[in-house]
């Protein structure tokens, strides 16, 4: 495949997480400043390089506003772009696209939560479609477990299979540090846990935690100049097939299809040239979806693939910070998605750290499965 | 004494005020393009399969499948923590469309995927009709 001209015109140049844990002292906004001043230090840039501002969270209406406001920036590029958590990668593919055009030089995209210490409430301005109110539909769990129950009619996925995704999240959050979960889970801890919404457990859903995060990205000569191995943004593709649980057309095969298949494009490259995954577990069924729609199996054997082994030491390894299930998750997860690919990248992520990786997918996945982002990154 | 807590009750402005007022009278109808041929739920003022709007309303037999569903078994809201566990469900109705609905009156154990279904009522007011449905036979 022949690789797009916008290809490769940005890289990522900084990364960093800030207030990943169950307590916070500090404001949503604060959340997000810190994490952006941390990602720009790493890069060995300053709040006063900073031209193109992008964020999103539930808490405020215009994000992106908020948080130039909190960092003092009168930006050329502002995006507060929201499809729910998979916004980040979303907004990685804008600033591609506005770096690439001059429209901006040094892109932050960010984002902030206390979700924890707000009682877990999942603060948000979500809207219920009128045909969904009357009948008790569970934002966003009851979407995930529908789309659970049709798979496994349909393709004989197993609740064992589905279990493994969280014991595999929980091998790789046993090597990193800074997950808020990294004890031990087995098959038999989950098939044991509290049924939620059937056939998804408590052991099926993320965390709820606190947390920010923020990238920076800059023009590929630019990066080329900064302190860190510059990680080039190769691919990028985003889709949407619905906005409401009730809506979906299919319950067994997302808009994931389209926002890869554009990412692959963009890159000249498949699945077979990636060497490490990141993909959105808000819920364990996701990972499954994911890696059929993002073509690392046929529809159908996501379950069969994740048996075989997506862990530490497998040859496609997916989810190595332990994913929303057991690293963090402050209701949006989709900013630790890019977050972990660079580290993987530029091979920093001890104990976790994947052999040699050249090329990342990050897929995020936002609302009700409804919003999907792709991006390809390499070194 | 504290009030029975009620089914929420939806928004009906729009393109939808008929197919409400119709499931209060007893009638399951949806809106059909005669562009394309396409019935769609739920309803909108465009087909969401083509984008015309020449639509027209039909009546449904009512009839379905249940294409997947979820049990409910937590909920913080005042009517539905008093139904747990409950059976959500998208039906695929014999005209085409999948549905969101409640399978009331059954062991939530013997709701499966494919079961068929067959459309009830419940009135909200004096002018909202809420189409439930049941297993077709009653179930077990």
């Amino acid at each position: 495949m022949a690789r797009s001209t916008l290809s490769g015109e940005a890289a990522i140049v900084g990364v960093a997480a800030a207030e990943v844990g169950w307590e916070t002292s500090y404001s949503v906004a604060e959340i997000m400043a810190l994490a952006t001043r941390r990602a720009l230090d790493e890069a060995g840039l300053t709040i006063r390089d900073v031209d193109g501002v992008f964020a999103v969270t539930p808490y405020f209406w215009m994000s992106s506003v908020t948080l130039a406001e909190q960092l003092g920036i009168q930006p050329r590029y502002t995006d507060s772009t929201n499809l729910g958590g998979c916004s980040f990668v979303s907004h990685l593919g804008h600033a591609l696209g506005a770096i690439a055009t001059g429209r901006c030089s040094v892109a932050v995209i960010a984002y902030g939560s206390t979700q924890r210490t707000d009682g877990g409430k999942l603060v948000t301005g979500a809207d219920n479609l009128p045909y969904e109110i009357p009948y008790g539909f569970q934002h966003p769990i009851s979407a995930y477990a529908l789309a659970a129950q049709r798979h496994m009619y349909e393709f004989g996925t197993t609740r064992e299979q589905l279990a493994k995704v969280t014991v595999t999240a929980s091998q790789w959050a046993a090597l990193n540090p800074a997950a808020l979960k990294p004890e031990p889970v087995t098959v038999d801890d989950v098939l044991k846990s509290p049924l939620v919404s059937d056939p998804l457990r408590k052991l099926d859903c993320c965390l709820i935690t606190n947390g920010g995060g923020a990238v920076v990205v800059t023009t590929r000569d630019r990066a080329k100049k900064l302190r860190k191995k510059p990680v080039s943004v190769l691919g990028a593709g985003e889709s949407h097939s619905h906005r409401y649980g009730a809506a979906m057309q299919s319950y067994t095969t997302t808009a994931a299809v389209a926002s890869g298949r554009d990412a692959y494009e963009m890159a000249g490259l498949g699945p077979t040239d990636i060497d490490v995954v990141q993909i959105y577990d808000a819920f364990t069924i996701n990972v499954i979806l994911g890696l059929e729609d993002l073509g690392f199996c046929k529809k159908g054997e996501g379950g069969a693939l994740v048996e075989r082994g997506i862990g530490p030491g497998s040859r496609l390894p997916v989810n190595t910070s332990g994913g929303g299930l057991r690293y963090c998750h402050p209701g949006m997860f989709g900013i630790y998605l890019l977050i972990e690919a660079v580290q993987q990248l530029r091979g920093e992520a001890g104990a976790r750290q994947v052999p040699e990786p050249r090329h990342a997918l990050v897929h995020g996945i936002g609302g009700v499965l409804s919003g999907h982002a792709t991006a390809i990154l390499g070194v | 004494m504290e009030e029975p807590a009620m089914r929420p009750r939806p928004d009906t402005r729009g393109a939808g005020k008929r197919y409400w007022d119709r499931a209060h009278a007893g009638t399951l109808e949806l809106p059909k393009c005669l562009a394309c041929g396409k019935a769609h739920w739920y309803p909108r003022l465009y087909c969401p399969h083509c984008g015309s709007d020449e639509l027209e309303w039909i009546a449904c037999s009512g009839r379905g499948v249940i294409h997947t569903f979820t049990v409910v078994r937590q909920s913080g809201h005042k009517f539905f923590k008093g139904k747990v566990p409950y059976v959500l469900a998208m039906i695929a109705l014999d005209e085409g469309p999948l549905l969101m609905s409640n399978v009331i009156d059954c062991d939530v154990d013997d709701v499966t995927v494919d079961a068929p279904v067959t459309v009830v009522f419940e009135k909200l007011g004096d002018d909202v009709g809420i189409p439930l449905f049941k297993l077709a036979g009653g179930g077990k």
